[in-house]
């Protein structure tokens, strides 16, 4: 044990909705062995033991487990495409979690380590993986500790290591652990980095992981949450799973919602048939926006996805709603925000985001993301011209080329334009630093032109109208993109 | 000539020693050398480069990439505060000017004193708890200017030690893979069958359990 107490990670609310993933989180003592084997710990993996690798495959093909990622493909199948005759093969758990607004997979490193253990073990044994590296983010030191400690637990008691459950499967788990590089999230960089390399993504195809990933071998890459699904699918059968949710969106998901709502949190909601209007005026979920305000848009799935407003807040949790209305379910991450928001100031912390983070193996991205930070940045200072508005949609078109997928606005008759995009990059990166700027100047082009207007640097704030807080032109004394000021 | 301490140069064995390929282990050792001088030197990377069978240069390369290696020293407090889109929509921007002023140093710079580097960072995955930041790679969250001040208060006085380690030192609980539990790694390419348990599936028809 930590000599030290680790202070309970915050954010998780509970609810009525079924629970699969967070069944433990009401419990202090939710992360250690102990807890676990009370409350139906490791009763999957025996399940899984005693049956064939194959059926343990198909129960989880027929559970339909989408990968919680942000991808969205179902696990059961990507398992398949491992080439047959090649091994070894490997499980790398992608526990790297950083795409803006995302914030579930620490939970559950934090809080149920052995859910996530026992998840690792159940697609070992189904696929013939045979050895499991579980790579957690490099700033996630309590995740890290925790995941340490109940691995410790694990071996020590035989759930881990050789001959599990006195059983022939054999498997280690490596603790791996990175040091602060998002694109170290994409699966290919991810394996990139496991080796010892600069994270820098790698093209697909050759290089899909299930067929070549680390040191060339076939490799399994599944997100936490998705493997943390496991335990309960074999526990309880496909069946159960699949009788929670839609047939496409089967079970739940964990969804992190952030910004201007009354109770922002870490909800796990029904799949495909939660809405995002339950979600963020729902009494069970964050009661309505705060202050009173109105909502003016919101990040659907997380900072990569394009924006939302009012218009589809009627829209489910399913992949094949979202999509055809201009953006995707993403990682699990809506951002909310409040009809005091200053849009290009928002879209600007996302695009600077991309910017920074590009591995620079690109060039449409490499430049490209730059450029679109640069140009926005003057724009918002006020110091733009209406030239850069057609710069940003040009070096967009470099990376993106195309239509790029966005939301209806019904008020001026655009219709949607489906997800997703083409791209003219090796990995999402590029194109995710042009979705926020796309999104915003698309849903709510008079802001960026009055920003761009002449003397629009000395204007005292965003142009539309009194409900515009405090933005960046307003000069010197303050950056706030909202009337928010720091939370008391 | 030895960087590591006789304890962290076996520390680096037992990690080298989980991995199929030596060569894997070469961010988890330059987190041991971080830990160890609280920043990354040259004469830590030459020595990784040795254990890890690679050149320095390409420890180097390596290094590079990640935000976290730090390879000039830092104050003792790496204090990261999210920059983010929902810390930015709860007032990020004003906790890090309150932050510049409070410690009189901007963004990416060390007090005189060398006690506190103040960084802008981005997303730390705890988006629901904005403002948030990072003391070390340790939490803080919901942030305002009175919390801020009391945080580097405590900072200043210790009264923090416990719990957060100084900068360099990240998880404190550490895997151990206790040697009669080990499977152990083998190179890929000493290996061309399935698994023992997947062969017997095969053969049996049967649940090898
Ligand atoms: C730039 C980028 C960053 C990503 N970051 C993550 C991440 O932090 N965690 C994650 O699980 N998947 C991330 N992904 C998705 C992974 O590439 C991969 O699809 C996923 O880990 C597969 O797991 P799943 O099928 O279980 O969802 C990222 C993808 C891209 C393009
Ligand atoms: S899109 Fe950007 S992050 Fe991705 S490979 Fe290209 S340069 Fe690197
Ligand atoms: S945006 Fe600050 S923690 Fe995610």
């Amino acid at each position: 044990m930590a000599s030290y107490t680790i202070p309970h990670a915050p954010g998780f609310v509970a609810n009525d909705a079924p629970r699969i993933v967070t069944e433990r989180f009401d419990h202090p003592d939710s992360y250690t062995l102990e807890r676990y084997l009370a409350t139906g710990g490791y009763e999957g993996l025996r399940a899984a033991l005693g049956r064939t690798p194959e059926e343990v495959h198909g129960e989880v093909r027929s559970a339909t487990l989408l990968g919680r990622g942000g991808a969205g493909f179902p696990a059961g199948v990507k398992w398949g495409f491992c080439p047959p005759g090649v091994w070894p093969r490997y499980l790398v758990v992608n526990g790297d979690e950083s795409e803006p607004g995302t914030y579930k997979d620490r939970l559950l490193m934090e809080l149920d380590p052995h859910q996530l253990i026992e998840g690792c073990l159940i697609a070992c044994y189904a696929v013939g993986l045979s050895q499991c590296f579980l790579y957690i983010r490099g700033e996630m030191a309590v995740a890290q500790e925790r995941v340490a400690q109940a691995l410790n637990e694990a071996y020590e008691a035989g759930w881990v290591g050789r001959n599990i459950c006195g059983t022939d499967f054999s498997v280690d788990i490596v603790l791996h652990w990175g040091a602060g590089a998002y694109v170290v999230g994409e699966e290919t960089a991810l394996i990139e980095s496991l080796e010892g390399n600069r994270g820098m993504p790698r093209l697909k195809p050759p290089y899909f992981p299930a067929a070549i990933g680390l040191y060339g071998q076939p490799t399994i890459v599944n997100n936490v949450e998705t493997l943390a699904n496991l335990p309960w699918i074999l526990r309880h059968g496909a069946e159960a799973f699949t009788a929670i949710g839609t047939p496409t969106s089967p079970g739940t998901r964990m969804v992190a919602v952030s910004g201007h709502v009354q109770r922002p949190g870490v909800y796990e909601i029904t799949n495909g048939t939660t809405t995002f209007r339950d979600l963020i005026y729902g009494d069970d979920y964050c009661g309505g926006m705060h202050r009173g305000r109105e909502l003016k848009a919101f990040v659907p799935g997380g900072g990569s996805a394009p924006w939302f407003t009012p218009a589809q807040l009627d829209l489910p949790f399913e992949a094949s709603e979202v999509g055809p209305q201009g953006s995707m379910l993403g990682s699990g991450a809506v951002m909310v925000m409040d009809d005091t928001t200053d849009i290009p100031a928002a879209a600007l912390t996302l695009t600077k985001f991309y910017a920074h983070e590009s591995c620079g193996k690109c060039v449409p991205c490499r430049e490209g993301a730059t450029w679109l930070e640069r140009v926005l940045r003057r724009v918002c200072d006020g110091t733009g011209t209406p030239r850069d508005l057609d710069v940003l949609f040009e070096v967009g078109a470099s990376i993106c080329p195309g239509d790029f997928p966005h939301a209806a606005v019904p008020e001026r008759g655009l219709e949607p334009k489906p997800f997703p995009y083409q791209m003219t990059t090796i990995c999402f990166v590029g194109p995710s630093a042009f979705a926020p700027v796309h999104s915003a100047m698309t849903l709510f082009p008079e802001e960026f032109e009055a920003r761009v207007a002449p003397n629009a640097h000395l204007d005292t704030g965003p142009s539309d109208g009194p409900a515009s807080g405090t933005g960046p032109s307003d000069g010197p004394a303050s950056n706030s993109i909202s009337e928010v000021a720091i939370r008391v | 000539m030895s960087f590591f301490t006789e304890e962290n140069r076996s520390l680096a064995r037992e990690i080298i020693g989980r991995y199929p390929r030596r060569r894997s282990a070469m961010i988890p050792l330059l987190h041991v050398a971080q830990a160890q001088a609280g920043w990354v030197s040259e004469e830590a990377m030459v020595e990784i480069a040795e254990l890890v069978d690679t050149t320095p240069a390409e420890v180097l390369g390596t290094c590079s990439f990640y935000e976290m290696f730090k390879r000039e020293p830092v104050g003792k407090y790496l204090v990261n505060i999210c920059a983010t889109m929902s810390c930015a929509l709860a007032g990020a921007a004003e906790l890090m000017e309150h932050a510049e002023e409070r410690l009189g140093v901007r963004a990416g710079g060390t007090t005189p004193d060398g006690l506190f580097t103040l960084a802008s960072a981005e997303c730390q995955a705890a988006c629901t708890e904005a403002p948030c930041l990072q003391v070390n790679y340790r939490y803080r969250y919901r942030v305002d200017a009175d919390g801020f001040d009391q945080l580097v208060d405590d900072l200043a006085a210790g009264a923090l030690d416990d719990e957060i380690p100084p900068h360099g030192v990240t998880a404190r609980v550490r895997q151990h893979i206790p040697a009669g539990r080990a499977v152990g790694a083998v190179p890929p390419e000493a290996v061309n069958e399935p698994p023992v348990w997947i062969a017997a599936a095969a053969s049996n028809g049967a649940g090898s359990a």
